[in-house]
């Protein structure tokens, strides 16, 4: 178990979610609240981890007084406010964008995104067999990880992680403008050649898949990936004092993957090259 | 933050351009050879960290010394900035007018745009194109409106080099442009400002009453026509009266979304959070606007007047003015206002002796609509991705550094002028109760006399386009451009205001009036619309990226159907349209579909 810190004390605010009468704590956002309500609702950019970036739109709830849908993940909830979840308007927007992506890029290793599909009845199908798609070779430069711009929904969050808000590499960024925007490093080159330092903090809060683990990627390709009959063990990490925790994906008796819990105090995911790649060692039989 | 460079060196010319506008480098860690001190010290840090927002000016100069950006050139600028490489990349790439991929020194823009397109843009592009031939050393682009609408077909050609050197073709021809092309120094000069004004001289005018009247370069010749008479009265009424007075006068912003410009001001002012910034959105984009460039070429002194009164008002003592690229000649005049109006003391510490500082920056935009959005233009001023903000916090609260910032464009600022020498009661008279004062219109398109018009709010469309002089049968209006609306031949009577267009279901947008005649292909008039979006989007919220390719898609499968053959795709850009203006994050990506929406609705295209 980890403790999670109580942090100063703050005012509850309340407002109405759908009706009923909601109270949370200053400083949440719509979603938080949504959350703590008991209600669902579908994101994709949102990160546990990272300030909220609002760019997937599939949040987006009504506002009473407010002339456009907004984003429940990062709007703060405001006392008085008056919020509906599930509207024509709200599951109308929900249902195009997620038809939007569904149609432009590759969504089958995105977690709970089928179910949501199914329960707004997108038909990513209907924009007809031309509809622009982002198909592209994965990008394998390097042993250790994958980018696959064909699964990429642009979410911002491994540009986060990797820049001002965890790791202040500042590798990736969002180059190019419109549907023609993609994540690269400098130059777009190769990762061997850029500033990347091999942390993996960026495949850890990626929602996709679109940045994978050499290792899973190369069991996905050879059909041995088996999630379900994958155990997790967290552990503290060896290499140095912080006492970062490790999660070891184990199949078969082999780490195939390494992450780490994001509601660890210390770390919030995030490791370093060592802790998230270096476990080779383990397994070294000889 | 632990930046890697990457070994790629610049090449002289690279070097020059940066270090002319940065001056030479200091430290081996900047990018100058190593001496015995860099072992123990090293500069940069915060401090270069805090010039960041000198990328997009780096940028600048490296385009147009060399006429493209390279991984050497890049990677010094970074180094001078102390910006990651990758983040500049990914700013160098988001701008139309810089290339990260060799390309000739010379650029020639044709637009190719709603206005250019109706005037034959395409036969332009065509005849260019072969007589240039594919070894000239040009690279002709097609490009977005350049704003040159009431001269069209317009281009605009960019020669690379020391200094940079850019002529405007308009009317273009073959041969003009060629030449403006080939030897932008002896192409003919453009003809002045007040060309665009069909109405100049006459003395009923407000805002345009000076283009055409006064010499742009002469501060004397503005002072004697009425400039800074408002400031001198603003310097009277103190900062909180000059906020009653335009809260009094009604002023509403003029860029579309008439925001009543006093409550702005007012918020920004009781920010106790400092410094507070003034920022000037000269960055019209919008596809058949022009009246920021006429005012800014014709009457420059009047903006940088306005600005000042902007700021003391509410606070400021720095203002950036955002130019857009495309206007080579609003940046000169600007330009030379701004240092006049320094080196004779209405800029700078001391303004007219009142103890009061304020000084302007000119920032060049680099070819992107989105930057018109107010917090892109923040993010696109302090060197990001001009990628729009999410809101709240507004501006008047967080805007540009994260400081409270009033951000108005120049058509708004320039209307305090009047509001202050005239005051608010004979201003508030002007126009209707809901909308007052004078209001610009950029007409163009199927008329004979185009031009900037300026006429009270309340007269209706069609003495507007008495004005100008309808040419051929008209067979629709484009209201507000892109982002407005369709209106028909039949509803000329529609009163020029905020509340009347709001009533017609329509918009007065930034004032853009594009009239088309029954001979101009309306389904290709809403596919260039559509085009126009799809490149404009910055790709960062998803009902925009992909809604507006997805758009664009329908658009070119219906663009030869009608009836029931449409009405499939018809729906389905009705619902598209509706989660993109619901659901995307700024003004761009919600109001992309309302032209062809008014053209299905109001015009009944592909019926």
């Amino acid at each position: 178990m980890t403790v999670t810190p109580l942090g100063i004390p703050r005012r509850l605010l309340e407002f109405t979610i759908d009706g009923e009468a909601a109270r949370v704590p200053e400083g949440s956002t719509i979603l938080d609240a949504c959350r703590a309500a008991g209600k669902e609702i579908p994101t994709l950019c949102e990160g546990d981890t990272l300030a909220p970036k609002n760019a997937c739109r599939v949040c987006v709830v009504e506002v009473e007084g407010a002339r456009t849908l907004v984003p429940a993940c990062s709007r703060r909830a405001e006392p008085g406010m008056e919020v509906r979840t599930g509207t024509e308007r709200a599951r109308h927007s929900r249902k195009i964008v997620l038809e939007l992506l569904a149609s432009s890029v590759d969504l089958s290793t995105t977690p709970r995104v089928a179910g949501w599909l199914k329960e707004y009845e997108a038909k990513p199908d209907r924009f007809g067999p031309d509809a622009a798609r982002l198909e592209e070779e994965p990008r394998i430069d390097n042993e250790l990880y994958v980018r696959d711009y064909g699964k990429c929904v642009l979410c911002y969050k491994c540009v986060d992680a990797c820049g001002d808000q965890w790791q202040n590499t500042f590798a990736i960024s969002v180059v190019g403008r419109g549907f023609d925007a993609r994540i690269a490093v400098e130059h777009d080159g190769p990762l061997t050649e850029s500033a990347c330092v091999y942390c993996g903090n960026c495949i850890e809060v990626c929602p996709t898949g679109a940045l994978s683990f050499k290792s899973e990627f190369d069991m996905r390709a050879a059909g041995t990936w088996d999630e379900s009959a994958q155990s997790e063990t967290t552990t503290v990490c060896a290499y140095c004092g912080v006492g970062c925790n490790l999660t070891l994906h184990v199949q078969d008796n082999e780490i195939v993957k390494v992450t780490s819990p994001h509601d660890n105090p210390v770390t919030h995911g995030n490791l370093c090259i060592k802790g998230r790649f270096g476990y080779q060692h383990v397994q070294n039989r000889g | 933050m632990d930046l890697r460079f990457g070994d790629s060196r610049p090449t002289d010319e690279e070097r020059a351009a940066v270090d002319a506008l940065l001056g030479p480098p200091e430290s081996s860690w900047e990018g100058a050879d190593r001496s015995d001190a860099d072992l123990r010290w090293a500069r940069g840090g915060r401090a270069a960290r805090d010039r960041r927002d000198l990328l997009l000016p780096g940028l600048h100069a490296i385009n147009d010394r060399v006429g493209w950006i390279g991984e050497g050139a890049l990677d010094y600028l970074c180094r001078r900035l102390t910006v990651p490489p990758a983040e500049a990349y990914g700013v160098a790439t988001f701008y139309a007018m810089f290339s990260v991929r060799p390309r000739p020194a010379t650029l020639l823009h044709v637009c190719t745009d709603l206005a250019c397109a109706a005037a034959g843009a395409d036969g332009l592009c065509a005849g260019i194109e072969s007589r240039l031939g594919l070894s000239s050393g040009v690279s002709v682009e097609r490009s977005p409106c350049l704003g040159l609408c009431e001269r069209a077909p317009a281009a605009l050609a960019v020669k690379a080099g020391d200094p940079v050197r850019t002529a405007v073709s308009a009317p273009a021809t073959v041969d003009d442009a060629v030449l403006a092309a080939r030897a932008p120094d002896s192409a003919p000069q453009e003809p002045p400002a007040a060309w665009a004004v069909p109405q100049a001289g006459d003395p009923a005018l407000t805002l345009l009453r000076r283009v055409g009247v006064v010499d742009p370069a002469g501060l004397d010749d503005y002072r004697a026509n009425g400039g800074y008479t408002a400031l001198r009265r603003a310097f009277e009424l103190g900062p909180a009266g000059v906020i009653r007075e335009v809260t009094d006068a009604g002023l509403v912003g003029r860029g579309g979304a008439a925001f009543p410009t006093g409550r702005k001001w007012q918020a920004t002012a009781s920010q106790p959070d400092h410094p507070h910034y003034v920022v000037c959105n000269a960055d019209e984009s919008e596809p058949g606007t022009f009246k920021d460039r006429v005012l800014m070429e014709g009457d420059p002194y009047a903006l940088v007047e306005a600005m000042t009164i902007a700021a003391y008002a509410t606070g400021a003592h720095r203002g950036y003015l955002y130019l857009r690229g495309e206007y080579p000649r609003a940046v000169r005049r600007m330009r030379h206002a701004v240092t006049q109006a320094r080196a004779r003391g209405l800029l700078g510490d001391d303004i007219l002796g009142q103890g009061y500082a304020f000084d302007i920056e000119i920032r060049r935009g680099a070819g992107a609509y989105v930057c018109g959005e107010e917090t892109a233009l923040f993010n696109s001023i302090e060197g990001y991705r001009g990628e729009p903000r999410s809101k709240p916090p507004f501006p008047v609260e967080k805007g540009l550094f994260g400081k409270p910032t009033v951000e108005n464009n120049v058509e708004t600022l320039v209307n305090v002028v009047p509001i202050l020498t005239m005051g608010a009661p004979a201003y508030a008279a002007i126009g209707t109760g809901g909308s007052t004062g004078p209001k610009l219109f950029c007409v163009s398109g199927s008329v004979h006399r185009p031009g900037v018009y300026e006429l009270p709010f309340g007269a209706t469309l069609g003495e507007l386009l008495e004005l100008a002089g309808v040419r051929g049968r008209l067979r629709a209006v484009l209201l507000g451009g892109a982002a407005g609306g369709f209106v028909r031949p039949d509803e000329l009577d529609i009163p020029l205001t905020f509340e009347g267009t709001r009533e017609a279901g329509t918009t007065l947008g930034s004032g853009v009036v594009m009239a088309f005649d029954d001979t101009v292909p309306l389904p290709r008039l809403l596919l260039r619309i559509a085009e126009f979006f799809r490149d404009e989007s910055c790709g960062q919220c998803v009902p925009c990226r992909v809604g507006t390719v997805r758009q664009e898609e329908a658009l070119h499968r219906i663009v030869d159907r009608t009836g029931a053959a449409a009405a499939e795709d018809v729906a389905l850009l009705r619902e598209v349209g509706r989660a993109m203006r619901d659901a995307s994050i700024c003004g761009l990506g919600q109001t992309a579909w309302n032209a062809v929406e008014s053209a299905i609705d109001r015009l009944g295209a592909y019926e």
